[in-house]
C-alpha cells in the first residue's frame, strides 16, 4: 500500500486529470475540424515554455502558463496571418508555423541546457514522465488521505492539474450553449450575438493551458492523443454533444487508469523488471479503445454499417423481384428477369410466403399486397420528382426505381 | 554505435571568419563535408516531393507519417535484437530505416481506413494516428532501452543528430534522397495532373489512387532519409516550408519545383554548416529555422504573391479607382467639364480634405488634372478618361437592367464596383450586344471617344 501511495497514486491522478481536461476540450476541436490546431499548439508551446523557464528559473506554474499562452497566441495569429496575407493553404500554414516554433524551442532548450536550475529534458518534453511525480512523503495508510492536511505535501503539478481541470470543466459547463452553437454553426452563432471568433480564441487558449498543465504528465505529443482520441471515440457513439462530452471524459479517464495499470503490471507478466512508459501506454490504450469503438459502435461502427448496408441490399433485391413479378403478372412473354430471378432474393421472398414455389414463381395474396405498396411508393416518388423537383417524367421513372425502397415521400421533412 | 570517424569541430569561443569560410566551402574535414552535402541533397529531394504534397494538400498527412516512424524504428530494433535468428544487426541503419518506412506506410493506411470507414474527418484521423503511433513508439523505445543490447542511439532519431552520423550514414541518406529525387522527376507530369485536376485525371484513365500512393511513398522516402539529420518531428518542416516559400515567387509549376528544391538544398546546406559551427545547436532545428527564415523572406518580399507586392497592387488599384471616380465626377458635373473644388471631391468620396488634396496632387503629377484658381480642371487626357469611365458606367447600367434583372435602384451601387475592371474586349462585346438590342431606339450610351483620346492602361 505504501508503495502504491508513494509511486503510483500521484501519477495516476495526474494522468486522469490531464485526460479529463484534454478530452473535454478536444470535443470542440474535433467538431470544428480544428483537431490539428491542437496538434500545432501542443508543438508550439515549447518555445514559450522554455523562455518562461529561462526567465523565472523554475517550472513555476504562473510563468509557464504565461509563456504557453503567449506561444499559443503567437501560433494562432501567425497561422491566421500566413493564411490570409500569404494565401497559403491552412494545413501548410500550420505545418510551417508549428515546425519553426518547435525548432526554435528545441534550439533554446539545447542552449539553456547548461544554465543552472534548469532541468528540462528534451525527450521528456515530448513524452512526459508521469513516473517522476512520486510522492515521497506520502502518508503510511490510505485512510489518512481522507484528511485534507495529508495532501499538503503532494507534488505541486498535481494541484496545478487539479486547478486546470476544475477550471476547464466549470467553463465548459457555464458556456456550454455558446461553445455548442459556435462549434456547429459559427455564422449562426455570430448572428445570435455569440462572438464565434472570440469563442475560438478562448478555446485555443484553453488548449494551450491544458497542454502545459498536462506537460509533465504526458508531454507535448502524447497530449494530442488525449485531446483528440477520446472525443473521436465518443463521436462514434452518439449524436448528442452533451452525451459526447460525458462519454469522452469517461473514455479519457478510463483509458488513463487502464493504461497506467497496464504499464505498471504488464512487464511483470513477462518477467521484465521495469514498468513501461505510462504516458505511452495510455496513448496506446486510447487508440485501442478507438479501434474497438470504430468496429462495434452501434450506429456509426464499421460492423453496424456493413450489416445495415447488407440488409438494405437484400431488401432492395427482394422488392425489385416482387415489383417485377407484379408488373408482369399477366404477361405471357416472361421477360428474362422472371425467367432467371435472383435466386437468393427468390428464396427470401418464398420463405416469407410472398411468392409461390411454382416455376415460374407467382405472387401470393400477401406478396401481391406488398408489391402493390412498393408500386405505390414508386408512383408517389415519381409524382414528387416531376412535380416538385421538375424532373422529366422519363428520368423521374429511373430515379423512382431507386427511391421506391425508401419510405414514401410524405415522410420527407421538406414536404408540406 | 561507434563514434563518428572524425569529430566536428566545436568551439566555445567566438567564431573566427576563417572557420566560417572553411565550413561553408566544405573544407572542415571529411565527415562535416559529407554530412553537409547529404543534408543539402535531402533538402533538394524534400523540396521537390514536398511541392506535390503541398499542392495536393497532404502536408499534415506527411507529418503523421513522420511521427509514425518511431514505433517502426523501435520495433525493428526489438525484432533484430530479440530474434537473433534473422541475422540482423539491431543498430544497423538500413534495418532501422526499413522499419521506419514500413511503420509510416501502415500509418498512411490507417488514416485512410479511418476517414473512409468512420465519420471521423481527416484532421482528427491524422491527430489520432500521429499521437497513437508516437505513444507506441515511446513504449517500445522504453523496452528497447532496458534490453542488454545497447540502444543508446535510438532516441537520436527523434531530434536527429548529425554529430553522431558517420560518413557512410550520410551517404546512405543522400542515396535515399537521391532515389526520391529521381523518382519524383520521372513522375512529374502524372503527379502534376493529379494535383491540379484529379477528377480530370480519373476520367482520362490515369490511376489516381496509385499515383497518390506513389506520392505517399515518395514522402515516406524523404522522411526516412531525413530521420538522422533532422529527426522525425521536424522532418515535416523540410517537406512543407521550402515549397510553401517557393509558391510565393511563381505561379508556374516547373519554376516552383526548381525554387522549392533550391530553397530546400540551401536550408540543408546552411543549416548543417551552422550547426557544425555553433555549440549546442542541433542540426535539425537549425535547418528548420533556416528554412523558416527563407519562408519569412519570401512571404514578405516575393514579387508576385508576397505581402508587400500584394499591398502595392492593392494600393495601385485603389488609386486607379479613386482617379476614375474623380474624373467621372468632373465629367458628370459640368457639360463642358468645369473645375471641381477639393471640397466637392472630398464630400463625394467621403474623404478628408487633406486626403483629397494629396490625391489631387498625385493626379496633377500624372498629367490628368491641372490646377486653376477655381479648383482642379481635367487635362484633355483626364477628360477623355472621365468620359470613358462614365460611358462604361452607362454600359454596365444598361446591361445589368436589361440582361441581369437587377432592380434599377440597385444598378448604381453594383456598377461602381465593376466599371474599373472592364476589359476593352468585354466593352466591345457589350456595346455590340446592346446596340443590336436597341437598334433604332435612342441610345442612352454616350458615343465612344475618338481613339486618340483613349489612353493606354486606363480603366
Amino acid at each position: 500500500m505504501k508503495q502504491f501511495l508513494v509511486l503510483d497514486l500521484v501519477p495516476l491522478l495526474a494522468l486522469a486529470l490531464s485526460a479529463l481536461t484534454c478530452a473535454l476540450l478536444g470535443n470542440f476541436l474535433v467538431l470544428r475540424r480544428q483537431a490539428l490546431m491542437g496538434d500545432a499548439i501542443s508543438h508550439a508551446v515549447l518555445p514559450g515554455l522554455v523562455v518562461a523557464v529561462i526567465l523565472t528559473g523554475s517550472l513555476a506554474p504562473w510563468g509557464v502558463f504565461l509563456g504557453a499562452a503567449c506561444a499559443a497566441a503567437v501560433t494562432a495569429l501567425s497561422i491566421e496571418l500566413i493564411k490570409r496575407l500569404g494565401r497559403v493553404e491552412p494545413g501548410a500554414a500550420m505545418g510551417v508555423v508549428f515546425s519553426v516554433l518547435f525548432a526554435l524551442g528545441v534550439l533554446m532548450l539545447e542552449q539553456a541546457h547548461g544554465l543552472a536550475n534548469i532541468d528540462l529534458d528534451p525527450s521528456c518534453v515530448l513524452y512526459g514522465q508521469p513516473e517522476y511525480l512520486a510522492w515521497y512523503s506520502a502518508p503510511e495508510r490510505a485512510g489518512e488521505l481522507l484528511s485534507p492536511s495529508a495532501w499538503a505535501s503532494a507534488p505541486t503539478p498535481l494541484f496545478t492539474l487539479l486547478g486546470v481541470a476544475t477550471g476547464t470543466t466549470l467553463l465548459i459547463a457555464v458556456f456550454f450553449k455558446e461553445l455548442r452553437i459556435a462549434a456547429f454553426d459559427p455564422a449562426l452563432a455570430t448572428t445570435q450575438g455569440v462572438h464565434a471568433g472570440g469563442v475560438h480564441a478562448a478555446l485555443m487558449l484553453a488548449v494551450a493551458i491544458a497542454t502545459v498543465a498536462a506537460f509533465e504528465a504526458v508531454g507535448s505529443i502524447l497530449v494530442i492523443a488525449m485531446l483528440i482520441t477520446p472525443a473521436a471515440t465518443a463521436r462514434l457513439l452518439t449524436d448528442r454533444l452533451s452525451v459526447q462530452l460525458w462519454l469522452s471524459a469517461g473514455t479519457g479517464v478510463g483509458s488513463a487508469l487502464l493504461g497506467y495499470g497496464v504499464a505498471a503490471n504488464a512487464p511483470r507478466l513477462f518477467g521484465l523488471p521495469d514498468a513501461l512508459n505510462a504516458a505511452g501506454a495510455v496513448t496506446v490504450t486510447l487508440a485501442a479503445g478507438f479501434v474497438v469503438t470504430a468496429l462495434v459502435a452501434p450506429t456509426h461502427g464499421v460492423i453496424a454499417r456493413v450489416v445495415r448496408t447488407r440488409r438494405l441490399a437484400r431488401r432492395v433485391a427482394m422488392e425489385d423481384l416482387l415489383a417485377d413479378l407484379y408488373r408482369h403478372r399477366d404477361d405471357p412473354s416472361r421477360p428474362s428477369e422472371i425467367q432467371r430471378p435472383d435466386q437468393r432474393a427468390l428464396d427470401r421472398a418464398r420463405s416469407r410466403g410472398w411468392v409461390t414455389r411454382d416455376i415460374p414463381p407467382r405472387l401470393t395474396e400477401s406478396g401481391l399486397r406488398y408489391a402493390e405498396s412498393v408500386m405505390r411508393r414508386h408512383r408517389e416518388w415519381q409524382d414528387e420528382l416531376v412535380r416538385r423537383a421538375g424532373l422529366d417524367p422519363e428520368h423521374a421513372h429511373l430515379r423512382a426505381h431507386q427511391l421506391e425502397h425508401l419510405p414514401d415521400p410524405s415522410t420527407l421533412p421538406c414536404t408540406e | 554505435m561507434t563514434p563518428p570517424a572524425q569529430a566536428i569541430p566545436v568551439h566555445d569561443q567566438a567564431l573566427s571568419v576563417s572557420e566560417v569560410v572553411r565550413v561553408l566551402t566544405l573544407q572542415a574535414g571529411h565527415n562535416t563535408t559529407v554530412v553537409t552535402l547529404a543534408a543539402a541533397t535531402l533538402g533538394l529531394a524534400a523540396g521537390l516531393v514536398g511541392a506535390f504534397a503541398l499542392l495536393r494538400k497532404r502536408t499534415l498527412v506527411a507529418d503523421a507519417l513522420a511521427h509514425a516512424t518511431l514505433p517502426g524504428i523501435a520495433g525493428a530494433f526489438l525484432l533484430a535484437a530479440l530474434v537473433p535468428g534473422l541475422g540482423l544487426g539491431p543498430m544497423s541503419l538500413p534495418v532501422l530505416l526499413i522499419g521506419a518506412a514500413v511503420a509510416a506506410l501502415l500509418a498512411a493506411w490507417a488514416i485512410q481506413l479511418i476517414t473512409r470507414h468512420t465519420r471521423i474527418r481527416q484532421d482528427a484521423a491524422i491527430g489520432i494516428v500521429l499521437s497513437s503511433a508516437f505513444g507506441l513508439g515511446v513504449v517500445l523505445l522504453g523496452i528497447a532501452q532496458r534490453l542488454d543490447v545497447p540502444a543508446g542511439g535510438l532516441h537520436h532519431f527523434i531530434y536527429g543528430q548529425t554529430a553522431a552520423m558517420r560518413a557512410s550514414d550520410a551517404m546512405l541518406m543522400a542515396g535515399i534522397a537521391g532515389v526520391a529525387l529521381v523518382s519524383t522527376l520521372a513522375l512529374k507530369k502524372e503527379l502534376a495532373l493529379v494535383c491540379f485536376n484529379d477528377a480530370f485525371a480519373k476520367v482520362d484513365g490515369w490511376p489516381v489512387a496509385r499515383l497518390d500512393g506513389a506520392m505517399l511513398v515518395l514522402a515516406v522516402t524523404v522522411v526516412v532519409a531525413g530521420l538522422q539529420a533532422v529527426g522525425l518531428i521536424l522532418v515535416i518542416a523540410l517537406l512543407v516550408i521550402p515549397p510553401a516559400a517557393a509558391r510565393f515567387w511563381t505561379d508556374h509549376l516547373g519554376r516552383m519545383l526548381v525554387l522549392g528544391a533550391c530553397f530546400g538544398a540551401l536550408s540543408g546546406y546552411l543549416g548543417a554548416s551552422l550547426s557544425a559551427l555553433l555549440p549546442d545547436a542541433p542540426a535539425g532545428s537549425v535547418i528548420v529555422l533556416t528554412a523558416g527564415a527563407i519562408f519569412l523572406f519570401s512571404l514578405i518580399l516575393a514579387p508576385s504573391r508576397g505581402v508587400l507586392a500584394a499591398f502595392a497592387q492593392r494600393q495601385t488599384l485603389r488609386l486607379r479607382i479613386a482617379a476614375d471616380h474623380l474624373l467621372e465626377l468632373i465629367h458628370d458635373n459640368a457639360a463642358p467639364a468645369g473645375p471641381v473644388t477639393l471640397r466637392q471631391f472630398a464630400r463625394a468620396r467621403a474623404w478628408s480634405p487633406a486626403r483629397a488634396g494629396a490625391f489631387a496632387r498625385v493626379l496633377s503629377a500624372r498629367g490628368l488634372l491641372t490646377r486653376t484658381p477655381a479648383g482642379y480642371e481635367p487635362t484633355p487626357r483626364g477628360r477623355a478618361r472621365g468620359e470613358r469611365v462614365a460611358r462604361n458606367h452607362a454600359l454596365w447600367e444598361q446591361y445589368l437592367v436589361t440582361h441581369a434583372d437587377v432592380a434599377p435602384s440597385h444598378v448604381d451601387w453594383s456598377v461602381d464596383q465593376v466599371e474599373h475592371v472592364l476589359s476593352d474586349e468585354l466593352i466591345a462585346r457589350l456595346e455590340a450586344e446592346l446596340e443590336r438590342e436597341q437598334s433604332g431606339a435612342p441610345a442612352i450610351v454616350p458615343p465612344t471617344p475618338d481613339s486618340t483620346g483613349r489612353e493606354a492602361g486606363g480603366a
